[in-house]
């Protein structure tokens, strides 16, 4: 596939942008010799036939939620409802810019007040911020919070966070951009947090601990209470990643575990589209102590009218340019409004359910770690399917059914990881189908290794030398080397 | 629930087929004392029709989306061609997940590929990411890069980066320990370079700048020592200002919402981070790269990646993950569907409006440009009289410029700024001058 620097260029005549209507004076007169760009960057000059052909064809090349089944463990790919795209294109709410007054935007800030409060309710805890635009940033917003509720109380050499080896890589990367120190806390035989473990860590020098609930297993932690009352016990704060709060809606409530910050994906779990990679969202909901901290501005309610509150004393300042990803939140409030309690409760029992019943499928082909009933998610294991055979290959050979691969080679702690979240929107047809496909390549893993070994044999391109994009990084198109 | 696929019958097949009786036995994992606190949020499921009602609703109470619109501070209302949005609502791209299986994902990473080039010819700089959350982030990551190279401990800034981007900088820097030396702006504008400290390990500005200002990069590099020069710029002036690459910067940063995005209320947004080879190793975020197949066939796949927090963890040189792809594709659709020449054009455009309405209210009894640095788009205006109340009669008479709070934060009283797009006509821009005018 060409890239689109490859067409043939032309000048062509623009009808694109209006002639002039005022005065020319050009821009040597109006800017100045000196800062003009004296080069021409090289993007081509191309027909709009030409540049709804190259991106359509690309698109074909990609594998979305529509094209079929996509079970990436910890991703939660489920249907996009259209409607999402509808709202989020409406001009009146598109097309409103940030700095307008707050008067000026009441319907925007009114549904997200709105969208705070359901999400304050589904976390069952009493502050809210939309601000964080995706679920690392609502990590390193929630670690912020942390380290001001320790500068303000003058704990400062509370510096080290407590994660479990099973908890996603932003979690420590979140914690270090944040200026904290981790320490891995080791899972015990049942895939759950070893307790005396983490005991062992509460001193004087904890801020907290990162967990996932459930967790990246699948499992929900049953010792959660005991976890939270020991870490606040020893003077700390409990951080829960909410890339799993599909498994729970309508259940139970993170505030309730004893989360003191808690992040949504509205991305996985509110149905809106992941875009390749974002945009998406990543709203937090925060216990009483933390409120006072949150992120500027805040969207406050004032008898009918909904306004910005810009000088709390405490707070962490911004971390976004302005409010969060508005049109992110709109589609998953158009989603919520939708589903109303019932629904959110029937999202997380089928949810459950596939899971289950893929995994009661699956684990006497494939080996299972933890074999216990699952939440959302379950992990088995590629390792030990037939000699030289890894769990490379079985996700490789996925596609050549028209399968996206589960997430693979995470958790950390299951060898040769296959982690499989068919999410509440896939039917049992769907599902049976993708059990068949499993079995299936299991037997050829075993009769014909070659399939597994050079998959994909269907896809645009067979496998490609990542260690030589390592290696050799071309990071941008090579014009010189061409021309 | 219609987003549903189960019949009954099916649940009760495949609840038999684990060996569970009922639904609830699935839960039964989480402790009673958890789920006996649960409350429900009290919200009644509305039918698709109705949300699609509340909604247009609640766009209908937002009447700064009828305004004709003059407001700027990094996000502006340019004209997106028609294509762009038809082309991100090809399912294939807005439902899929971050490339990591680069072979059902080429048209993502293929597309990923162009954005970095295409950032890389507008900034003149040598590699880009394939994104990050907005051009506030963008500014902070670069600092917080630049921290990793030097480790000095400070950084300096230019007084007159936007608020917003000041204020994140600064939320991102505290947690970091890292200071930062507040730069003062000279008379016309541009930022006081004189008495720059020797220890800091860069230095960020904004071109052009909170005032509209373009920052003269020529001779920066040579003041600042070893320190790194940050530019964040604004991606359609590059299409007619020398860009910072030219003047030896060391990473480039912007907000890419003006490249074809809607304002969108502020988000999503698309941050652009750009820098020299050498850097690469610490660069945030995601890269695509191009390698071959097994067949040798040229294919494109996520680059670099030991950077990155899914390998390296607490030692990744960022903390992101989901960025703004799907923002980037509209960026990469956009500057591919005007081209080189129309991103000239529109630039021009703008450059040109703007300067005819800011040449018609310096005229105005009263009325004066406070600085005298060249701009771009946009730019200051000194009113005669109260500033909040003219920002006001102009918005009861449907012309959105940005609230004088967003200069007064500089030190300039009394003043508004005004942004000036493609967008805006002859006509719209007379009869702004004809309010601000006739409002004294």
């Amino acid at each position: 596939m060409r890239t689109i620097f490859e067409y043939p260029s032309h000048e062509r005549s623009d009808g694109l942008f209006p002639e002039p209507d005022v005065p020319t004076a050009g821009l040597e007169r109006l800017i100045g010799d000196g800062l003009l760009r004296t080069d021409r960057p090289r993007i081509p000059d191309l027909s709009e036939p030409t540049v709804a052909r190259h991106y359509t064809a690309l698109s074909k090349l990609n594998y979305g939620v529509e094209d079929g089944f996509y079970p990436l463990g910890s991703c939660t790919m489920k249907y996009n409802p259209k409607v999402n795209e509808t709202v989020a294109r409406h001009p009146g709410l598109a097309h409103l810019h940030p700095l307008a007054d707050a008067e000026t935007a009441q319907g925007t800030l009114a549904f997200l007040h709105h969208l705070a409060e359901l999400l304050g309710g589904i976390a069952g805890l009493p502050g809210v911020s939309l601000q964080p635009v995706a679920g690392a940033h609502g990590e390193l917003t929630g670690m912020f919070l942390f380290k001001k509720h320790f500068e303000v109380r003058g704990e400062t050499e509370r510096r080290r966070i407590l994660l479990p080896d099973s908890a996603h890589g932003t979690n420590p990367a979140s914690a270090a951009v944040a200026g904290f120190s981790v320490t891995q806390v080791p899972s015990d035989d049942r895939g759950l947090i070893d307790l005396e473990g983490l005991e062992r860590e509460l001193d004087g020098t904890i801020a907290g601990v990162m967990l996932t609930v459930p967790n990246t297993l699948g499992l929900f932690e049953r010792d959660i209470l005991a976890v939270t009352e020991k870490v606040h016990a020893a003077g700390g704060l409990c951080y829960f990643d909410g890339a799993n709060l599909n498994s729970f809606l309508g259940r139970a409530r993170p505030g309730d575990m004893g989360a003191d910050v808690f992040h949504f994906n509205l991305h996985k779990t509110l149905s809106t589209p992941h875009g390749g990679g974002g945009p998406g969202a990543g709203p937090i909901a925060v216990s009483e102590p933390l409120v006072d901290y949150l992120p500027v501005p805040r969207i406050e309610r004032d008898g009918d009218r909904y306004v910005f509150d810009w000088d709390p004393p405490d707070s962490i300042g911004s971390v976004h340019s302005f409010y969060g990803n508005v049109l992110v939140a709109v589609r998953a409030y158009a989603y919520l409004l939708q589903l109303g309690d019932e629904g959110l409760r029937a999202v997380a029992e089928d949810a459950v359910l596939n899971a289950n019943y893929l995994q009661a499928r699956l684990k006497s082909t494939y080996p299972l770690p933890y074999d216990r009933l699952c939440k959302h998610e379950f992990v088995l294991s590629g390792a030990n399917l037939a000699e030289g055979i890894s769990t490379l290959d079985v996700a490789k050979r996925l596609i050549d059914y028209g399968i996206h691969p589960p997430t693979i080679y995470f958790p950390l702690i299951v060898r040769e990881a296959l982690m499989i979240e068919p999410t509440e929107t896939e039917g049992k047809e769907t599902l049976d189908r993708f059990a068949d496909v499993m079995e299936r390549i299991a037997v050829e893993a075993r009769d014909e290794p070659e399939l597994l070994h050079e998959a994909p044999h269907r896809a645009p391109v067979r496998r490609l030398d990542q260690a030589r994009a390592a290696r050799n990084p071309v990071l941008r198109y090579p014009f010189d080397e061409l021309s | 629930m219609r987003y549903l696929s189960h019949s009954d019958a099916d649940r009760r097949e495949m609840l038999a087929s684990i060996g569970v009786a009922s639904i609830d036995e699935l839960f039964a994992d989480i402790p009673a004392a958890v789920t006996d606190r649960f409350r429900p949020l009290g919200l009644k499921g509305r039918s698709e029709q109705e949300v699609v009602s509340t909604l247009a609703d609640s766009a209908g109470r937002n009447s700064a989306a009828d305004a004709v619109c003059f407001a700027g501070g990094g996000v502006y209302d340019h004209y997106a061609p028609s294509l762009v949005d038809h082309v991100l609502l090809r399912s294939e791209f807005f439902t899929a997940y971050t490339p990591y299986q680069p072979e059902v994902s080429q048209g993502t990473l293929t597309a990923m590929f162009e954005f970095q080039t295409m950032i890389c010819e507008l900034t003149g700089m040598d590699v880009a990411n394939a994104s990050l959350y907005d051009g506030a982030t963008a500014v902070a990551e670069a600092a917080l890069m630049a921290e990793r190279l030097k480790h000095r401990g400070r950084i300096a800034a230019a007084g007159s980066l936007f608020a917003n981007v000041r204020r994140v900088l600064g939320t991102y820097c505290w947690a970091s320990g890292i200071e930062i030396v507040d730069l003062p702006h000279r008379p016309s504008g541009v930022c006081d370079l004189s008495d720059v400290p020797e220890d800091v390990a860069a230095i960020v500005l904004q071109s052009p700048n909170a005032f509209g200002v373009i920052e003269p990069l020529d001779g920066v590099k040579e003041r600042i020592g070893d320190a790194l020069l940050i530019v964040s710029a604004n991606p359609i002036s590059l299409g007619v200002l020398e860009p910072p690459g030219a003047f030896d910067a060391d990473i480039v940063v912007g907000e890419g919402q003006p490249l074809g995005l809607p304002m969108a209320y502020g988000g999503p947004l698309l941050g652009l981070f750009a820098s020299k080879t050498e850097y690469l190793r610490q660069i945030p975020g995601r890269v695509s790269g191009r390698t071959v197949d097994v067949d040798g066939s040229v294919g494109y796949t996520m680059a670099a990646q030991t950077r990155e927090q899914h390998i390296r963890r607490e030692r990744a040189t960022s903390n992101i993950c989901t960025n703004s792809a799907l923002c980037a594709l509209a960026a990469t659709v956009y500057l591919a569907t005007i081209g080189a020449g129309g991103l000239r054009r529109v630039a021009e455009l703008c450059a040109e409006k703007a300067h005819y309405l800011a040449d018609r209210i310096a005229a105005l009894d009263g009325f004066d440009l406070p600085f005298s640095g060249a701009f771009f788009n946009e730019f200051v205006v000194r009113v005669p009289g109260d500033a909040s109340a003219l920002h006001r009669r102009l918005l009861d008479a449907g012309y959105l410029a940005d609230s004088p709070d967003a200069v007064r934060a500089f030190g300039v009283e009394n003043a508004l700024r005004i942004a000036v797009t493609e967008r805006r006509s002859r006509e719209e821009l007379d009869r702004f001058v004809d309010q601000l005018g006739g409002a004294r």
